[in-house]
């Protein structure tokens, strides 16, 4: 793409060279209609990058607005850098989950370093603390040297980043499945932590007050970032790598310090990062948002390379910068918050009146846009959705019954699934601990946090199976929103509301926008009826590779909950020998989309598990209860691998063994997926307190301390040394990752 | 007693050392940003773990050329007690107040997790409430924490006692599996582990709060003695 010369508006219209930058013909039409002319280079550049997927929702927008998004607790709901729930005592808990999928495909150290950094400036332009990051990853089969790559290579960025930053990573999921051979995703969430009277917004209000750019200079990197997050990878992507951006977690922590102290001060307006389309969607969102215009001189603009144009300027995606308004004349008190830093804030421009969205240059106008066409009146498409044939055939099918004959190797088999297997070798290279509120560190059900000065504790996680979301995606995200939230109330927590990042291939396909419909709806339905509005969150469409293989449709769940005393807190590991074991809710013969079928089959089909949402409902009211009253010494949710997956994760910790007798149909016992499940373990003292509290719990054996993982039905049916199970489950990804292909 | 904890640029432990020290320990402590330092006034000084300067050009390196550093050097001669962690130690080894140096972690990945530790020597100002050869449990986590010197210096730090802590199992490659070393006057210590991470049971473990009892118990004693 020519970038340097400058391309008359007449050529940009007569070479379609809008259409190199992502944009359709008839969306130049509009542009040029709002214009009233044809626009220049740089201005139809602005255009390109806002009215990207990325940045204006256009295709996702109509479905966004089904999710519930309002509560009693809300106090900022989608629309401002991330989303923000009251937690009581003047304090509230502010989250985001965003993705990076695109620039990690290419560039996997860096996309996925940068991916961290752009979370944590949504969450502390909020004026929030980030305490936590969490991040949801998929990978293709570590049997192929690029996943490999990719994989390793994406941990190493979110480490890089992370731990300089100096905010724990203390949670998250990682998958592994064929469909994301070609396009792993790769997604952040940050938590952060606010006095309500600290809550900022991204505006630029009062007509006069001053434009100041903090941070980072601007260079080329990133340039045009936001379009090339919206087309299918392709052969080409090798050639986006500049427009992945390179991070400075150093220059960040300056920036997170800084800002927190900025904030404190009475001449700060608005403040808003630098995320994707940088500078141009920061300024113009900001006077969109405030019913103002901007000016902005470019000459000012702290530049890192030499002779960058106003388009380059504009649209590059340097990472760590920061846009601020502030009161006329006080610039300098705001300069010097930054200077202790040593930081530079620049005084760039000015809001203006009259709502357009005006730039300058060497002494020449280059863009003189109106405000609200870049932000708010960007095109809303209503895609068409059809039912793709494969969920016709899946539905028609007869209900999948696997075939087991070992029971103890197909669960030794289960449990070195990359899916199941431990997620050590990831988290390690993690810092979980820093600011040393990490109360639950990774590997249990949901990370805790404690609240510094008080009683209170916060639960994260993040959840998608996006084998059910494949199967059937109104049923499986139903599925991701109560098993984000049982992995919360396992470990004590009331769930709070949901930040969704929504991971699809094309929506100009309409079998995947009918996928985007269905899991929309399904995720929504679940939102409702377990009281988690949708707080905010990220969409990220065209995850489709090399010859237009759709990724799994992945609408990640990023779930907060909230544990009122510290005292509450549980953990998923069984605690002492002679403890009952209970299972909540029964098995069914539901395999469709299961671990099991994928390890049997080689894929995936069928009917997803059955989710009743008011069961569902039901037993996490009382499962909580009951944790808060004190009858259960460790809770874990029953999920991929069945019963007697979580049963073996629950013995890990301290190697302790089980003594269980299951009735029923043994392979469902074992292995089926059936939804509302969970596994817990009660000091025989609570036995008769717990179920009564209760309903559908029952009794199926004791833990024990010989080390033996034990099952009857009449005889022994499976045994094995509780330890031989770990190993197995412990060593796995790290075996993957050394083993040469 | 009054602790300064020392914030860099790109610190990121300085709250938690901050907090161990006034909220476990209870006594006074302050955030001190390295350019503001007037150190006369404190009794101790922590150097708290991170990436000052973002780890670029070496672990503590940059650091190590700020103007505070100059004060650090006077209260550590002056005999007060100076406690590095993790990049903290990073820095006083790039001051030279300790000998050897820091090298990338032999699997060449961060760590977080923690560590048994052997207490080797619990007779310092900083391990007093520990018994010797005593197991504790502190956790680590850096990506260059691979301590290196030379065998001469090694066999002067066993022999003078200067190895304080050592890994019961080496997670990063360390000479001697050393975790934890002090000067010949045993009043400065650098560390890999962060023993402010070890200071409440809530967190997991609460080993490391003894660490700074040793400290405030050692203040105490030269007060009385000097009073």
């Amino acid at each position: 793409m020519p970038s340097m010369l400058e391309i008359s508006p007449e050529m940009i219209e007569e070479q379609r060279v809008y259409a190199d930058m992502g944009l359709t013909d008839e969306e130049y039409t509009s542009v040029r209609s709002i214009l009233g002319r044809r626009p220049n280079y740089t201005e139809i550049g602005l255009f390109s990058v806002m009215w990207s997927e990325h940045c204006s929702y256009k295709n996702s927008k109509p479905l966004l607005k089904k999710f519930p998004t309002e509560g009693a607790h809300v106090l900022q709901g989608p629309g401002e850098g991330a989303g923000i729930i009251d937690i009581g005592d003047e304090q509230a808990v502010v989250f985001k989950i965003e993705s990076h999928n695109h620039p990690s495909a290419v560039e996997p150290y860096q996309g996925a370093a940068t991916g961290v950094g752009g979370i944590l400036r949504d969450v502390f332009s909020m004026g929030a603390r980030p305490i936590a990051l969490l991040n949801s990853l998929r990978f293709g089969s570590l049997q192929q040297p690029r996943v490999k790559y990719l994989f390793e290579e994406v941990v190493r960025g979110i480490a890089g980043y992370g731990n300089c930053v100096g905010v724990p990573t203390v949670g998250g999921e990682v998958q592994f499945d064929d469909a994301y051979n070609g396009n792993p995703l790769v997604n952040a969430m940050c938590v952060g932590l606010i006095e309500h009277k600290d809550i900022q917004k991204g505006i630029a209000a009062g007509v006069g007050n001053t434009v100041m750019y903090v941070g980072a200079k601007t260079g080329r990197d990133g340039i045009h970032g936001a379009t090339f997050a919206s087309e299918e990878l392709s052969e080409a992507s090798e050639e986006k790598r500049p427009s992945v951006q390179v991070g400075d977690p150093f220059m960040e922590k300056l920036l997170i310090e800084a800002c927190l102290d900025v904030i404190q001060h009475d001449a700060l307006v608005g403040i808003q990062d630098m995320g994707a389309a940088g500078l141009t969607s920061s300024a113009s969102e900001m006077a969109s948002k405030a019913g103002t215009g901007m000016t902005m001189n470019l000459d000012l603009i702290p530049q890192r390379e030499q002779n960058m144009s106003a388009y380059e300027m504009m649209l590059s995606e340097s990472q760590e910068r920061m846009l601020l308004v502030v009161e006329k004349g006080r610039e300098d008190e705001i300069a010097s918050v930054f200077r202790k830093y040593n930081l530079e804030a620049v005084a760039v421009g000015e809001v203006t009146d009259n709502k357009r969205f005006r730039l300058e240059h060497h002494g020449d106008v280059v863009a003189d846009v109106p405000v609200d066409s870049l932000a708010e009146d960007a095109p809303v498409y209503h895609q068409p959705s059809r039912i793709p044939d494969y969920y016709q055939s899946f539905q028609r099918m007869e209900n999948y019954l696997p075939s087991v004959t070992d029971y103890r190797e197909t669960l030794l088999d289960l449990l070195k699934q990359p899916t199941i297997a431990s997620k050590e070798w990831v988290y390690d290279q993690y810092d979980s601990m820093v600011q040393t509120n990490t109360v639950i560190t990774p590997g249990s059900d949901a990370a805790v946090l404690r609240v510094r000065g008080t009683k209170k504790a916060l639960a994260m996680t993040t959840d998608c199976n996006s084998r059910y979301i494949y199967v059937d995606p109104e049923v499986g995200g139903k599925i991701a929103v109560a098993e984000a939230a049982r992995n919360i109330v396992c470990s004590g927590g009331r769930p709070l509301g949901i930040t969704d990042g929504l991971n699809f291939g094309s929506p100009e396909n309409p079998e995947i926008f009918w996928q985007m419909e269905k899991s929309v709806e399904g995720m929504s339905e679940a939102c409702r009826e377990l009281e988690t509005p949708v707080i905010g969150g990220n969409v990220s469409l065209y995850n489709e590779s090399f010859g237009g293989k759709a990724i799994y449709p992945t609408p990640v769940v990023g779930m907060v909950g909230l544990i009122d005393d510290v005292e509450h807190i549980t953990t998923s590991h069984a605690k002492k020998a002679g403890d009952l074991l209970y299972v909540i809710g029964e098995s069914k013969p539901e395999f469709g989309g299961s671990e099991l079928q994928g390890v049997l089959e080689g894929g995936h089909f069928g009917q997803a598990p059955v989710l009743d949402l008011q069961t569902e409902a039901i037993r996490q009211k009382q499962l909580l209860t009951a944790i808060r009253s004190g009858l259960v010494e460790s809770a874990h949710d029953i999920a991929e691998g069945g019963l007697s997956v979580a049963l073996a994760e629950m013995l890990f910790h301290d190697e302790l063994g089980c003594e269980v007798t299951l009735s029923g149909e043994l392979v469902s016992e074992l292995f089926a997926e059936t939804q509302s499940r969970f596994l817990v373990t009660v000091n025989p003292a609570h036995q008769q307190a717990f179920e009564q509290a209760v309903t559908d719990a029952r009794a199926i054996g004791t833990v024990t301390d010989d080390g033996i993982y034990r099952i009857r039905q009449k005889e022994v049916v499976l045994e094995e040394k509780t330890s031989v199970l770990k190993e197995a489950w412990k060593g796995a990804i790290a075996c993957l990752v050394k083993s040469k292909v | 007693m009054k602790f300064a904890v020392i914030v860099f640029p790109g610190s990121n432990c300085d709250r938690d050392m901050y907090f161990a020290a006034k909220d476990q320990l209870g006594e006074e402590a302050d955030l001190v940003w390295y350019k503001e330092a007037n150190l006369a006034n404190y009794d101790a000084i922590l150097l708290p773990g991170g990436f000052s300067y973002g780890d670029y050009l070496r672990s503590g390196a940059i650091a190590s050329t700020s103007n505070v550093v100059e004060q650090i050097r006077q209260a550590a001669e002056a005999g007060k007690p100076v406690l590095g962690v993790c990049n903290g130690f990073q820095i006083l080894l790039e001051m030279g107040l300790l000998p050897g140096a820091m090298l990338p972690n032999e699997k060449l990945k961060f760590m977080c997790h923690y560590e048994t530790l052997n207490v080797e020597n619990a007779d310092t100002i900083f391990t007093k409430h520990y018994e010797q050869q005593e197991k504790i449990e502190i956790p680590i986590a850096h990506g260059d924490g691979n301590y290196f010197c030379d065998e001469e210096t090694l066999q002067q730090l066993r022999e003078n006692n200067q190895i304080v802590f050592t890994y019961e199992e080496n997670p990063n490659g360390s000479v001697g599996n050393i975790a934890g070393i002090v000067n010949e006057k045993g009043n400065v210590l650098g560390m890999m582990p962060h023993p402010e991470r070890a200071v409440e049971a809530l967190l997991g473990h609460d080993d490391g709060l003894r660490l700074f009892q040793s400290i405030l118990t050692n203040w105490r004693e030269q007060h009385a003695i000097n009073a």
